[in-house]
């Protein structure tokens, strides 16, 4: 193997047999080895969607307890290690993965790249994520069990929990070097490896999503790297940086991690957002309304989301005028949002509508992201937060944003690119099926949830008053039914990637970029000499 | 644009460094906020000499001290046993262990109080009943409590009782964690 951009012979854009040629090497070393970008991105997919999978076991574990006031399955300890594990899991192993998933299949064959800059760190890139999840998993069987914390890992608690917290330390430290390379990588592949042609300001939006991201998180996440540091030292070296009885202050961690923790929030969000904006055009037929107006408001999001922290600290005592500017900050951020909402939708006006199941899925993301992001308003507004803090509302807002935002729109984007990865169209029926029972189960799980917050149940516990006891049923069963009708985007995936109907080049008529100007499936190498750009396949700029 | 390794090498290395740079900033923080706070004033870093200095104002109260043990070896006996004070005054007192017995031993302090109630009002700064303690085979020691109580107070309150028993921690002789480790019992009454 050998990075895949180096010279190659010029004529196998249209091949599909090379394979040996410079291709995977065979069985599952080659898989250890691959430095090719759609092998890793492939990975990162299946990776991610494995970590889903365990995420929402974890996810069910909480709500099978929560389905009846009283403890009957799990104790409170386990309770919050599963909490605790499905939040970091869903987070850094399940979101985060799988547009960093994306990413690499798509970005090179967006720009016309052979491949990301770095291919040999692509691959460590992917290969640090498997033991960093695998050490979550099995830090629930160390004695003392797995961090229960919550994710958001305060202090004291997370200076006096037993080596789970290390361990869970330890995967963060991981993930974050994982992070840092992959974002790198993106950077110098957008910016330095466009084919020529291709003008910043008329890049796919899904690379302009990614460039602003790839920015937050190599600014954000060393400060979440150091944040666990402090812990891990505080723990076992004598420091004092969180522990009172050193001189150290718990609260000054809280204000290091969401320092880190809210551009994580818009770190999951762009990419969604990326994603959407090539879907809606391409079954709207029409151009990306406001494409300039779009990039703007992406940096913007991206650089105020670094001055609103502390939203999450509005009871940790911060003085009136802090509360204030905090408020007003994070209020700002709806009008970039606002922004992009708006250009959506007008991308769809008089455009000619049809609803595959991408177009589905993205709709879906534009409903219910748009609900999470004005309960996400409700919460800015400091009095309000007072009494919802820590409530059940706070539950319903995030996963709104983070499952019906995040989630969706990464199912939007797997429909959509699916034909072009393996050749075949998947079941359209199966797809739609998918898409109706998650949107329905979505809301009967999360939906109640405002109500409960509303009428103060906290979260982060496994027993609550029984005034709540009835939507906590329709809660619970709302997220089984979630949790099982994933199993259908399993089976629509193995089922297409067995076979089907052969996927043409460009299986939606609507849609733009030089991807689709590649056969499906997109051969192992593409684009290894640039490709020659024409106007039709560039966004439109305003 | 085309890939030209060295340019990619050369944004990798001023990407790193802004890595590195968020790295030292997180380790910034911490002296930052704290020269941020003590400029501005929004956040008093030393809000116990705040308290002292404002302590003029709270209303009187007697407070009492009653030190017990049980089944210890111990001896232990409050250095004061009444105190007339106020209501958000810092109060330090005093009380004396000694270990009768000739073996090291761990206790335990547990306070409680009377009126039952008061114990929320009781706001410690510092106890030695928020760790476990061990004493050596004959040794004396003093041990203090630093506390106030909040201008909250009930006004039906008028006399407050602060009592400790220190218990024997079983199988705890030599035990010396310390409680940010997470050692099972932190003691605290409040
Ligand atoms: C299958 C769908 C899901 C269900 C049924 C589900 C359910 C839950 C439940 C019941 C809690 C615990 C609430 C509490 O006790 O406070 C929770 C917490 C959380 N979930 Fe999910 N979840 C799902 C998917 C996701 C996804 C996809 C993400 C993120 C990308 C996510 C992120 C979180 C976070 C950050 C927390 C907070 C944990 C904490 O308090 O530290 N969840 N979820
Ligand atoms: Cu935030």
């Amino acid at each position: 193997m050998q990075a895949s951009h180096d010279a190659h012979a010029a004529h196998h854009d249209h091949a599909h047999d090379d394979h040996g040629h410079h291709g995977r090497a065979p069985g599952l070393m080659g898989w250890f080895t691959t430095t090719n970008h759609k092998d890793i991105g492939t990975m990162y997919l299946w990776f991610s969607f494995i970590m889903f999978l365990v995420g929402g076991a974890m996810s069910l574990v909480i709500r099978g307890e929560l389905f009846a006031p009283g403890l009957q399955y799990v104790s409170p300890e386990f309770y919050n290690q599963m909490l605790t594990l499905h939040a970091l899991i869903m987070v850094f192993g399940a979101i985060m993965p799988a547009f960093v998933g994306f990413a690499n299949w798509m970005i090179p064959m967006m720009i016309g790249a052979p491949d990301m800059a770095f291919a040999r760190m692509n691959n460590w890139s992917f290969w640090l994520l498997p033991p960093a999840g695998t050490l979550l998993v099995a830090s629930l069987f160390v004695p003392g069990g797995a961090a229960g914390t919550g994710w958001t890992l305060y202090p004291p608690l997370a200076v006096q929990m037993g080596m789970g917290m290390d361990m869970a330390i330890f995967a963060v430290h991981i993930l974050g070097m994982s992070s840092i390379m992959g974002s790198i990588n993106i950077i110098t592949t957008i910016l330095n490896m466009r084919a020529p042609g291709m003008p910043l300001m008329r890049m796919p939006m899904f690379c302009w999503t990614w460039l602003v991201t790839a920015f937050l998180l190599i600014a954000s996440m060393p400060i979440l790297a150091g944040a666990v540091t402090m812990l891990l030292t505080d723990r076992h070296f004598g420091t004092s940086f969180f522990n009172a009885a050193g001189g150290g202050d718990p609260v000054l961690f809280q204000h290091i991690f969401w320092f880190f923790g809210h551009p994580e929030v818009y770190i999951i969000a762009l990419p969604a957002f990326g994603v959407v904006s090539h879907v809606i055009p391409a079954f709207s037929r029409k151009h990306l309304f406001g494409y300039t107006s779009m990039v703007y408001a992406i940096a913007a999001i991206g650089l105020i989301s670094f001055f609103v922290w502390a939203h999450h600290m509005y009871v940790t005592g911060i003085p009136l005028t802090g509360q204030l500017y905090f408020m007003y900050a994070t209020l700002l951020i709806a009008v970039p949002t606002g922004v992009k909402v708006f250009n959506w939708v007008t991308t769809m006006w008089r455009g000619e509508l049809t609803f595959e199941t991408p177009m589905l899925f993205a709709l879906g993301f534009l409903f219910l992201f748009t609900v999470g992001g004005l309960t996400g308003l409700v919460l800015a507004i400091t009095a309000v937060d007072i009494q919802l803090q820590d409530t059940y509302y706070v539950v319903a807002h995030f996963h709104y944003v983070m499952v019906a935002g995040a989630l969706f729109s990464a199912y939007a984007g797997a429909y959509y690119w699916l034909p072009k990865w393996t050749g075949f169209m998947y079941d359209e029926a199966l797809g739609k099926l998918h898409f109706w029972t998650s949107i329905v189960f979505f809301n009967v799980a999360f939906f109640p949830q405002h109500f409960l917050g509303l009428a103060g149940m906290p979260r982060r516990i496994p027993d609550y008053a029984t005034q709540f006891a009835d939507f906590n049923v329709i809660s619970s069963i709302g997220a089984f039914g979630f949790g099982f009708s994933q199993l259908i985007f399993l089976w629509v995936v193995l089922k297409n990637i067995k076979g089907g109907e052969t996927a043409p080049a460009k299986p939606w008529d609507g849609a733009t970029g030089l991807e689709w100007t590649l056969p499906s499936p997109a051969p192992y190498h593409t684009f290894e000499d640039a490709p020659v750009i024409k106007d039709e396949h560039l966004a439109a700029a305003h | 644009m085309t890939a030209l390794p060295a340019n990619n090498y050369r944004l990798a290395g001023g990407l790193s460094l802004v890595v590195l740079a968020s790295f030292v900033f997180a380790y910034l923080q911490p002296p930052l906020y704290r020269a941020f706070c003590e400029w501005t004033g929004i956040y008093d870093v030393q809000k116990a000499d705040e308290f002292r200095a404002s302590s003029v104002v709270g209303r009187p109260v007697t407070m009492e001290f009653d030190a017990n043990t049980h089944g210890t070896g111990l001896r232990f006996t409050a250095l004061q046993t009444s105190l007339a004070t106020h209501t958000g005054e810092l109060i330090q007192v005093n009380f004396r262990v000694e270990n009768l017995t000739n073996h090291p031993v761990t206790g335990q302090a547990i306070p409680s109080y009377g009126p039952k109630h008061v114990g929320n009002f009781v706001k410690k700064l510092d106890c030695f009943c928020f760790r476990q303690q061990v004493f050596a085979p004959g040794e004396v020691r003093v041990l203090p409590v630093v506390f106030a109580l909040d201008r909250t107070l009930p006004d039906d309150v008028g006399t407050v009782t602060l009592s400790y028993t220190f218990f024997e921690v079983p199988g705890g002789v030599g035990s010396t964690a310390p409680v940010v480790n997470g050692s099972a019992t932190s003691g605290s009454g409040i």
